[in-house]
């Protein structure tokens, strides 16, 4: 280098321009190809052990999953085996969420490997056991917006994410499809795994499909990311997403998603540039269906549609009808094949959807159609437990997207067999009646009377308003009256409201 | 009514219940009820499958009824074709309430 114009010491206010000195040396070049680089794989280490052990991970400490792909998942069964095999104790698994493939870990839970539990939902054998008294420090249920933001402010520290990924490079860009194939596993958004990568002390991709760099576009960015993992299974492509959520065809849903799509349109809430989120169950992707022919009957288009998103949403986004989807989690295959192909299809992470401390997009939802498993005539609804009070749901987005949009609305039966689904009282409250404001089932509709406004546009559309006690009256008259679930003292599990407060407790079945 | 032989009606369906009267020489109504809603109404299955068979003057039996969550309409409907086909009647007592 040629000699030097300036004297390093001299510059004014050098000590706040410049920390790291003077210039010496470029780093030595690395001249290899580009193919002979990726022989070196940079992140990848030879085995899940080997990054264990590099993560640094200790008794105590807490560890992260996603749960993009659902039943499908191989990924948290194969860590927490290894962990255990290690010898680690005391571990608190933090998954997005949890579902029945995961009955193994209550072994581990017993032997002391895990002993605390945060997830959204929890379904199966797992559920069951937990209802028992599995488990002595309550597991803690967050909502996605909730869980999100506990990651993100620090709340819940992870430290060493396990995230399995479709498609990653050796750099650590990972997605959950990949562009440089066809045929690979896709599990679509990647949307609760993004805060995890980026908040965690360590985080560790483990993926079936390394692909060259640069894995593009990626869901979690290689800065984002410290080791790499290949392995033979990430888990089962039929239970990570099926083909395309169908339509029900059960005339009971039927109906309450006709009603549903009259009572958004009559609230005022369908108009050319609505948007819109719909829930996973059976009646509110029915609902779709109708608000579709509304849609093209009146020439009007929906600006964005939110959520977990199905088949159904895209298919209508390729049609034109709905401009761009915002996507977390994708359900289906067809959802998943639409963000790999469509420009406006956007993977978004979990506080951007439903974080409660910022302008989140569900703040930004016209309507919400939500399932239910139980609402009560104080419209509290309950996603969680089951009628026989044992734990058998998720939290999801529902109260996050209830309180978000500007209008929520509840699709449930009236009766499910001989559950009474509109009760007086619900097991567990996990979505309060302050942010829920119609019930459709489909022996009538309840609208909230803290929305009197809708409920007056409801009934000038000719739709007939009930009150939510005649519902719930009705419900008893058709099953009879249930006798009361009873549980034990044991607090099995902690409800925390979309803010991270504590809005309920699940308690311990008594079969005594 | 007087029961004859093993019989059976209904399905393992939801919403349904299946039900299988054996005659017994005594030992009054011996009834083993399994349900998907055990806790929230099991007692009052057994009240209406009791009160059923009262009704057709079945004073010993055995039943097994596995049910699926059926509403009391559908259980004594089914009680009834049980007992009616276990003692090969058709004198069926059509009723209107």
């Amino acid at each position: 280098m040629a000699e030097k114009s300036f004297d390093f010491a001299q510059i004014p206010h050098i000590a706040e321009i410049a920390c790291n000195g003077e210039f010496k040396a470029a780093k030595a070049r690395n001249t290899a190809t580009f193919a002979e680089k990726f022989e070196h794989k940079n992140k990848v280490v030879d085995s899940l052990e080997e990054a264990i052990k590099l993560s640094g991970l200790k008794d105590g400490d807490t560890i992260s999953f996603h749960h993009h792909f659902r039943n499908g998942d191989h990924i948290i069964n194969q860590v927490v085996d290894k962990l255990a095999e290690m010898g680690f104790k005391n571990l608190t698994l933090a998954s997005s969420s949890l579902a029945a493939v995961h009955a193994p870990l209550i072994e581990h839970i017993k032997a002391g490997v895990i002993t605390h539990i945060e997830t959204s939902g929890m379904r199966g054998e797992l559920a069951e056991a937990v209802s028992r008294g599995l488990m002595d420090f309550p597991v803690v249920f967050r909502s996605h917006g909730g869980r999100g933001e506990a990651v993100t402010s620090g709340e819940l520290h992870i430290n060493v994410a396990f995230l399995g990924a479709p498609s990653c490079d050796p750099f650590g860009n990972a997605n959950g499809y990949s562009r440089d194939d066809e045929d690979s596993i896709m599990c679509g958004s990647m949307g609760y795994a993004r805060p995890d990568a980026h908040m965690a002390d360590t985080t560790i991709i483990i993926t079936n499909n390394l692909v060259k760099f640069p894995n593009t576009p990626c869901a979690i960015p290689e800065s984002d990311v410290d080791y790499v993992v290949v392995v033979d299974d990430i888990g089962d492509p039929k239970g990570i997403m099926s083909g395309a959520t169908r339509y029900t065809k059960n005339p009971k849903e039927l109906i309450i998603a006709k009603t549903a799509a009259e009572v958004v349109k009559a609230a005022g809430y369908v108009y050319d540039g609505f948007s819109m989120q719909m829930g996973s169950g059976g009646a509110s992707l029915a609902t779709a269906r109708y608000l579709r022919q509304m849609m093209i009957d009146e020439g009007i288009k929906c600006r964005f549609a939110l959520g977990g998103i199905t088949g159904q949403i895209t298919a209508m986004h390729e049609e034109g009808l709905i401009e761009k989807v915002l996507d977390v989690q994708s359900f289906d295959l067809d959802a998943a094949k639409s963000l790999k192909h469509n420009h406006f299809h956007q993977q978004i992470d979990a506080p951007t959807y439903a974080s409660y401390r910022r302008e989140a997009a569900v703040n930004q939802l016209d309507f919400v159609i939500l399932s239910a498993l139980e609402v009560d005539t104080d419209f509290n609804v309950n996603v969680l437990t089951g009628s026989d009070g044992v734990i058998r749901g998720a939290i999801g987005g529902h109260p996050d997207t209830a309180e978000g949009a500007a209008l929520s609305v509840i699709v449930c039966p009236l009766t499910r067999g001989r559950i009474p689904c509109v009760v007086p009282k619900v097991n567990t409250v996990v979505t309060p009646g302050s942010v829920v404001d119609v019930v459709i089932t489909d022996q009538g509709v309840a609208v909230n009377p803290n929305r009197p406004e809708v409920a007056e546009k409801l009934v000038a559309a000719g739709i007939p308003v009930v009150s939510i006690e005649s519902l719930a009256e009705r419900a008893e008259h058709i099953v009879g009256k249930p006798d009361p679930i009873k549980f034990k003292d044991k607090i099995v599990a902690v409800v925390m409201y979309r803010d991270n407060t504590v809005i309920d407790v699940v308690r311990q079945i008594d079969e005594d | 009514m007087k029961l004859i032989h093993k019989a059976m009606a209904g399905t393992m369906e939801s919403s349904d219940i299946m039900v299988t009267i054996e005659p017994k020489e005594e030992g009054g109504i011996q009834l083993e009820l399994t349900s998907s809603v055990m806790q929230q109404f099991g007692r009052q299955i057994e009240a209406v499958i009791r009160e059923t068979l009262k009704g057709l003057g079945v004073e010993n039996a055995m039943v097994t009824a596995a049910d699926k969550g059926a509403l009391d309409c559908t259980i004594k409907a089914r009680v009834n074709c049980a007992a009616f086909r276990a003692a090969d009647s058709e004198e069926y007592v059509w009723e209107a309430k």
